[in-house]
């Protein structure tokens, strides 16, 4: 047994390594965002060797962090909100009814799923400017839903076909309306779904650079990766600044990553698991 | 409740979602397709002038050559980033299989990145790589390898390949995660009687695990496909949109971009060129997407 011994040492060293290369930039950039920039320069390696919040107090005072970050999250927050309710709405009626054209619809969706729409850039841009919804947060918002409901009606609609028909039966003779069927009897059983479709949608349009970069152009509007690279353009020397801009930047999102992590995993992989 | 009732019902409950769908994404598409057989003076359009902006693109100097110059960048980003990052991943999920002590924790960190905005990842790499300040070459220099330490994003024989490994860096938990799940799938008693009978690890590797794991490599190999011809995001942050030093790192993403919306050096739109890019990668993603599917399909079977 002594070469089984030997290949779980080796494999256990290789995750470690692996692990570490992983994690030491983001480790790094921690570290330095709490160091004057001249200390990065001296001992890039080492601790702080006095934890200062000066930089952090720069950027929270002296430039519009704040306003990319409510930025962001009242896009991602309402972009999110109208995937799963429009989605779920959706995911509802293709699931739990049988009419014809049901198919149609529900492929209709899917096809959403093949669909770069990056390339639709250009058309996009003009729609959007045609609707006066460029240099908008509502603008943004109808982008993100129209991309987020393929994989929420795919994921909800999955989920609802595979939930047993006999509660619904049983309140539908008891009469209750169909409205209610739905929300006080199937919707509470879809919340596990609706964490999973949420999570795939909202960490990629809290990450998104390429819509707003293309369709919002006031300073006052722009998201959090949008804003980070005007930042990173205006400090371009003040390292200890630049750090802890990025870290200000990753904060929220790793720490509820760090909680919800197996959602995370769940949610982001779905879809192109079975 | 009556018929028409419920045939109300169930036009309230898909009409907004499909009414969304229509207007953001089906007319774009569509009018895309149309936009490239125009004239177009910046974002105003001019005369029809039919497949003239292809032939541009494909055919005339220099803008054909840019063309090809870019497509064969994505196309290298694409077969390094499969070995790269796909193998990579492969590895990691085959050391997380065994789930030993700590296989959590190097699962929530393979992942971190992965949730990170590339501008997040892009332009802490780029501090990271910086030739004179940056870690990358400071740890070099302090393991005694300072020979090793160069200007990474600033010579044309490593901006590229520089770009590659962050990207691997960052996306490496995505397909390592992906493989896990299809390696998990496979029951353990499958795998405990196949070792009884004296099958070792490449043995076990190429009938049991690859065979389980082939579904998932396919969407894997997909995802990586699609996502190099679009790659945008990470060449725009590291070495910015005009694909710098020289044209090293650029790809048909900034190329498109430029052509469409105008460069740094030169403010020029051209909505007709740029739809005339888009729609030729659209119809090559789609075209080889489709192919591989087939292809990877019918290996599976036969495996």
């Amino acid at each position: 047994m002594g070469g089984e011994r030997a290949k779980i040492v080796f494999i256990q060293l290789l995750l470690a390594f692996n692990t570490l290369l992983m994690l030491y930039p983001i480790v790094a950039m921690l570290l330095s965002a709490f160091k004057p920039t001249a200390e990065i320069y001296a001992t890039p390696f080492a601790l702080p060797q006095e934890w200062r919040l000066d930089n952090f107090a720069q950027i929270w005072t002296g430039t519009n962090f704040p306003r990319y970050l409510l930025n962001s999250a009242i896009i991602t927050a309402t972009s999110t909100a109208s995937i799963l309710i429009f989605g779920t709405m959706a995911a509802y009626g293709l699931a739990r009814y049988q009419f014809r054209g049901n198919e149609v619809i529900y492929l209709f969706f899917l096809s959403g799923l093949m669909v770069p729409l990056k390339l639709a850039i250009i058309p996009l841009f003009i729609q959007l400017r045609d609707l006066d919804l460029l240099d908008s947060r509502l603008g943004m918002v109808c982008v993100y839903t129209a991309m987020g409901l393929p994989s929420a009606v795919f994921i909800l609609t999955g989920f609802l076909r595979s939930l047993p028909g006999e509660l619904e039966q049983s309140a539908r003779i008891d009469g209750a309306s169909e409205a209610r069927i739905m929300w006080s009897i199937m919707l509470p059983l879809t919340r596990p779904a609706l964490v999973i479709a949420g999570i795939h949608n909202a960490v990629p349009i809290w990450n998104d650079f390429f819509f707003p970069l293309v369709f919002i152009q006031s300073d006052p509007l722009k998201t959090l990766p949008q804003g980070l690279t005007v930042f990173m353009g205006e400090y371009n020397t003040d390292w200890g600044v630049l750090f802890a801009g990025l870290t200000i930047a990753a904060l929220p999102i790793t720490i509820i990553y760090i909680v919800l992590s197996k959602q995370f995993i769940a949610g982001m992989t779905h879809g192109a698991i079975k | 409740m009556s018929r028409w009732s419920l045939r109300l019902w169930i036009a309230f409950l898909i009409l907004p979602a499909a009414a969304v769908m229509v207007v953001f994404v089906v007319v774009p598409i569509v009018t895309a397709l149309a936009y490239s057989l125009y004239a177009w003076h910046g974002s105003a359009r001019a005369g029809f002038v039919g497949l003239d902006n292809f032939r541009v693109v494909l055919t005339e100097q220099p803008y054909a050559g840019w063309t090809l110059r870019a497509f064969w960048h994505n196309v290298i980003v694409f077969v390094s980033l499969m070995l790269a990052q796909n193998g990579t991943a492969f590895f990691i999920a085959y050391g997380l299989l065994k789930t030993l002590p700590g296989h959590r924790f190097h699962q929530v960190a393979v992942f971190l990145p992965v949730i990170l905005s590339t501008v997040i990842i892009g332009a802490l790499w780029k501090l990271l790589l910086n030739p004179i300040f940056g870690l990358v070459n400071n740890g070099l220099t302090a393991i005694g390898l300072g020979s090793l330490a160069q200007p990474w994003l600033g010579q044309e024989s490593t901006a590229l390949g520089s770009l590659i490994f962050v990207n691997a860096w960052h996306w490496v938990g995505f397909p390592a995660l992906l493989f896990l799940a299809g390696m998990q799938r496979i029951p353990k008693e499958v795998l405990e009687a196949a070792r009884l009978d004296g099958a070792g690890d490449g043995v076990l590797m190429r009938r049991i695990i690859w065979p389980l794991v082939a579904p998932a490599a396919t969407i894997a190999v997909l995802l990586m496909f699609i996502g190099s011809f679009n790659w945008f995001e990470l060449p725009y942050v590291m070495t910015g949109l005009d694909g710098s030093p020289g044209g090293a790192t650029d790809v048909l993403g900034l190329y498109f971009y430029r052509t469409a919306f105008g460069g740094v050096t030169s403010g020029l739109q051209d909505f007709g060129r740029g739809s005339a890019l888009a729609v030729l990668m659209f119809l090559f993603i789609i075209a080889v997407s489709i192919l591989f599917t087939r292809m990877l399909r019918r290996r599976e079977i036969e495996v």
